[in-house]
């Protein structure tokens, strides 16, 4: 890197590839759901978009990693020798010098202030003096920008970025290649849907018959297209709150292809088990965000606009530049002293010199919170008992979403955010990494459909995933997620092709024998469990390539090394160590297990094996091309591409190792450790794995042991097994039947009281309007009728007077007369 | 011959209208009643000759003449009435007018 033009060049050139790369599925989705449903349902054509766009989008990746590598002037081979002359350094002074001229390219259009020249300035020579190690300025390895402001809210800034490195590109092609295969492969698995009427023989309708429906091919791409979108928007994020936005997306992607056949009702309650348990997961999430966002001010990984004067990311606030956490005080009042760029305008704490900080207890809770959303996601304990019940998806979803990418986002994630998490969560992500892993292995010894056993596999490879992460080993979890994304996928296609080919038959107790009518899928599934149980030849050790071994063999070994190196330090600890090794011998037994009782053997069902044929070449060849990866994409081990690559971006404080962190006194094994333990821990672990495969070709090839007598002899322990450790009961009792009571108390409320209050209001109603009735009646009408009858009452009498009789008329006339002269002479005057 | 002073005139008038209105208020026989009216009116003729005598009162000729107009009339009116009482008897066919009560209410 020798000038600043080809810094932005380079950075420029990578989020054009990397966006065009994201934004392409979307556009992809559109097409489909729209055109897919207006167009005949007989037709490939949105299969064929699918793949274009993801197709197109694994080759800008591809690019973009050319790209990378080539700015970043990496040896990939040179790993072994020297660290200093082997580090990424873009150089320094260039770096924050470009910096100033990096917001040209953004494309949020806010003003910008007129001091940003002088500031950066003096960044220039703040950052000259950081190479001992790979310091911890994110500009140094990677580049950072906006996309856009979604909104600005007083000092809440929504925008969407983008944060660049090593990880992200190699991130992208990873998830682009795998999903361009298994796009392919859908068109072959899912070509049962390419029609009118499509039989679905798992739902049943009220007379007893199979319920009938049109074909939704379209919609099975349209959500596979609009996935990818969301998983490379997660990748690309470069805030927490867009990783959170893009983490719900790809939750509501897994719902909807959870329940593509959604008139079945396993699969509708599956959908929704994975997505409220995503959901738990991420209210930890959320919590975190709110701590984040309160402490720090910004969700920004690294410093995104410059013009904004002084507005540092997160990473580069929470450590100093060599990746030292900064405390002061003890207990209770320990407080992280942020690193502030000059000119911020966050919190500022007056009690610290102006330099904001945050208690230590909460970034303890923020990184908790942040876990809790991978807990969610990544299917760790406590919260693993969505993933097996996903399984009711079609097996492209199973492969893509479910074991490579998905739920890779939680182990990505954590990667990520790895410089926030202080050691007391590092420990808590180890535990909870160990426990699911002893607990997927269990569970998959004694399960026998096919799709269950890697899942909990991968249940099972999620936690030695998140326990290298906890344990310091940074290269060996991302490690892992790489080779493992490859061979899981893989395993899970043939496992596809195996379901295919057996007309949809999932039991493995009704499969065997298939090797000789499926080659192709045999040994293909053959690699990936070899990957997977990380079996080598050993004592091969070139000093260049690294034992003879698949991809698998390499990432394993590497966590196990950290492991064994993190509990040689904190021999309290060593659990941590001895399970995940156990734990390596059962997951041979079990892959090995699950490989002898589908393809080899007499065939348990003669029906099923007669009918099974080999699948066309659509699903064949995306088969090849991942076992082709699964074997070779981690070549050379710890010293080959891959890890180098890895090992360029990772977090500043990692390499060297801590002493005493936290306030439980951690010691997180160096790089240096870690590869004393190197030999030891293979050698350990290849042993494990060998014993492993061992047992499973003793009881399931040579059939030495009687399994079925077995099974009997250890009844309770089998049950326990086969009902998944109980949690789903335990879920039940914990949660579900408490909210049920809840319900029905309200239930009661709702009937007994407020129903009662209502009833009682409207008798009342009802007893004043009659009571107006009465009053009506009685007294008003009684007022009238007296009138009335008054006036009638005085006419009957007045109708007395008229006898008819002359005599009496005659009579009156002469009294009238005779008083009224009477009166007259009375009262007029003379 | 002395003056008979003239009350005794009135008397003999009043007495006469007295017995006329009696006859008309007890009399069931409408011809009863007519004789009545004839007393009355007889009764007012009296009172009238009286005061033409130039002893008792202004009147002169006049009363004398009134007298005459009053006779002529009780003529006619009785001509009238017993029309009223023939016409009565022709369709009640009796002439007690306690049976004439017809229009009590």
């Amino acid at each position: 890197m020798s000038s600043p033009e080809l810094y932005l060049e380079t950075g420029s050139r990578l989020m054009w590839l990397l966006t065009a790369a994201w934004l392409l599925p979307l556009l992809g989705f559109l097409i489909e759901i729209f055109g897919g449903y207006w167009s005949s349902r007989t037709e490939k054509t949105p299969a064929y978009i699918a793949v274009g766009c993801i197709g197109t989008g694994f080759l800008l990746s591809v690019m973009a990693l050319f790209t990378w590598v080539d700015a970043a002037k990496i040896d990939l081979w040179a790993f072994g020798e020297s660290e200093a002359a082997a580090v990424t350094e873009l150089e320094p002074g260039v770096a924050e010098q470009a910096n100033g001229e990096h917001g040209d390219h953004e494309h949020g259009d806010e003003g910008h202030g007129d001091g940003h020249s002088e500031e950066h300035q003096q960044d220039v020579a703040h950052g000259g003096h950081d190479e001992a190690h790979a310091p911890n300025n994110p500009l140094k390895t990677a580049f950072a920008g906006t996309f856009y402001r979604l909104g600005k809210f007083g000092k809440l800034d929504i925008t969407l970025d983008w944060y660049i490195d090593g990880l992200t590109v190699l991130m992208f092609v990873m998830v682009t290649l795998i999903a361009t295969c298994i796009h392919i492969f859908a068109i072959g698995y899912m070509s049962d849907e390419l029609t009118e009427k499509y039989e679905d023989h798992f739902v049943h309708t009220a007379d007893g018959g199979h319920f009938h429906r049109v074909g939704r091919f379209y919609r099975f791409f349209a959500y596979l297209s609009l996935f990818c979108f969301s998983m490379l928007g997660l990748v690309l994020a470069g805030n927490i709150f867009q990783v959170f936005i893009f983490w719900e997306l790809v939750g509501v992607c897994s719902y909807l292809l959870i329940g593509f056949y959604v008139e079945r009702k396993t699969a509708s309650t599956a959908a929704n088990k994975a997505f409220i348990m995503n959901r738990v997961g991420d209210f930890g999430f959320l919590i975190g965000l709110m701590i984040i966002w309160t402490w720090f001010g910004v969700f920004q990984f690294a410093e995104t606009n410059p013009e904004t004067v002084g507005q540092s990311g997160l990473f580069q606030m929470v450590r100093t530049a060599e990746g030292e956490l900064v405390t002061k005080g003890e207990g209770n009042e320990k407080l992280v002293v942020l690193q502030a760029r000059q000119g911020m305008h966050q919190i500022t704490d007056p009690a610290n010199q102006g330099k904001p900080t945050i208690p230590y207890w909460l970034l303890v809770v923020a990184g908790l919170g942040i876990f809790a959303g991978c807990v969610g996601k990544s299917a760790q304990f406590p919260l693993q008992t969505w993933l097996p019940d996903a399984m009711e998806g079609p097996t492209p979803v199973s492969a893509l979403v479910h074991s490579a990418t998905m739920v890779a986002a939680g182990v990505y994630l954590v990667g990520r955010f790895y410089p926030m998490f202080t050691p007391e969560v590092l420990l808590v992500i180890a535990y909870a990494g160990c426990i699911t892993l002893l607990v997927g292995a269990t569970i998959a010894i004694v399960a026998t459909d096919i799709k269950q056993v890697l899942a909990y596999s991968t249940i099972s490879q999620l936690g030695y995933m998140m326990l290298a992460l906890g344990v310091g080993g940074w290269l060996a979890g991302l490690f892992h997620l790489i080779t493992h994304a490859f061979f899981k996928s893989l395993m899970f296609l043939c496992s596809g092709s195996v379901i295919h080919g057996c007309h949809h038959e999932q039991e493995m107790t009704k499969m065997g024998g298939l090797y000789k009518k499926m080659p192709i899928t045999c040994w293909t599934m053959f690699i990936g469990v070899v990957a997977i149980s990380g079996l080598a030849i050993p004592m091969s050790n070139f000093s260049r390539y690294g034992a003879v071994a698949l991809s698998g063999y390499h990432s394993k070994d590497a966590i196990v090394a950290s492991a064994m190196s993190f509990s040689s330090l904190n021999p309290l600890h060593s659990l941590l160590f001895f399970i995940p090794l156990i734990t390596a011998g059962i997951t041979a037994f079990y892959m090995f297990r699950m490989w002898f009782m589908t393809f080899f053997g007499k065939p348990k069902d003669q029906h099923v094996h007669d009918h099974a044929h080999e699948s066309p070449r659509v699903m064949t060849i995306p088969l090849l091309i991942l076992a082709f990866f699964a074997a070779f994409v981690a070549i050379g081990g710890e010293k080959g591409p891959l890890a180098v690559l890895i090992s360029k971006t990772e977090p500043a404080h990692v390499g060297g190792g801590l002493e005493n962190a936290g306030n439980i006194g951690l010691n997180f094994p160096s790089h240096d450790l870690i590869h004393d333990f190197h030999d030891d821990a293979g050698l350990v672990a290849l042993l494990a794995a060998l014993i492993g495969t061992l047992l499973a070709y003793v009881f399931y090839c040579l059939k030495a042991v009687d399994t079925d007598a077995m099974k009997n002899q250890f009844q309770g322990l089998h049950e326990f097994l086969r009902e998944k450790w109980m949690f789903d009961q335990l879920y039940d009792w914990m949660w579900v039947k408490p909210v049920h009571v809840v319900s029905s108390w309200a239930v009661a409320f709702d009937t007994y009281v407020l129903n009662a209050f209502l009833h009682f209001l409207s008798r009342m109603v009802i007893g004043i309007s009659a009571w107006d009735r009465k009053f009506d009646e009685a007294v008003v009408d009684r007022i009238v009728n007296v009138f009335g009858e008054t006036t009638f009452s005085m006419g009957r009498s007045l109708r007395a007077v008229q006898t008819g009789k002359i005599r009496q008329y005659v009579t009156f006339i002469a009294l009238s007369v005779v008083s009224l002269f009477v009166l007259l002479f009375i009262f007029l005057p003379r | 011959m002395e003056d008979i002073p003239v009350n005794m005139f009135l008397g003999v008038g009043a007495i006469l209208f007295v017995c006329g209105v009696l006859c008309m208020t007890t009399k069931r026989n409408a011809i009863g009643i007519l004789m009545g009216v004839e007393l009355v009116l007889n009764g007012a003729n009296i009172n009238l000759v009286a005061f033409s005598n130039s002893n008792y009162g202004l009147l002169g000729i006049d009363g004398q003449i009134m007298s005459l107009f009053v006779i002529v009339l009780a003529a006619a009116e009785a001509a009238v009435a017993l029309a009223i009482v023939l016409s009565f008897y022709n369709n009640h066919q009796t002439v007690d007018v306690d049976q004439a009560s017809e229009l009590q209410g």
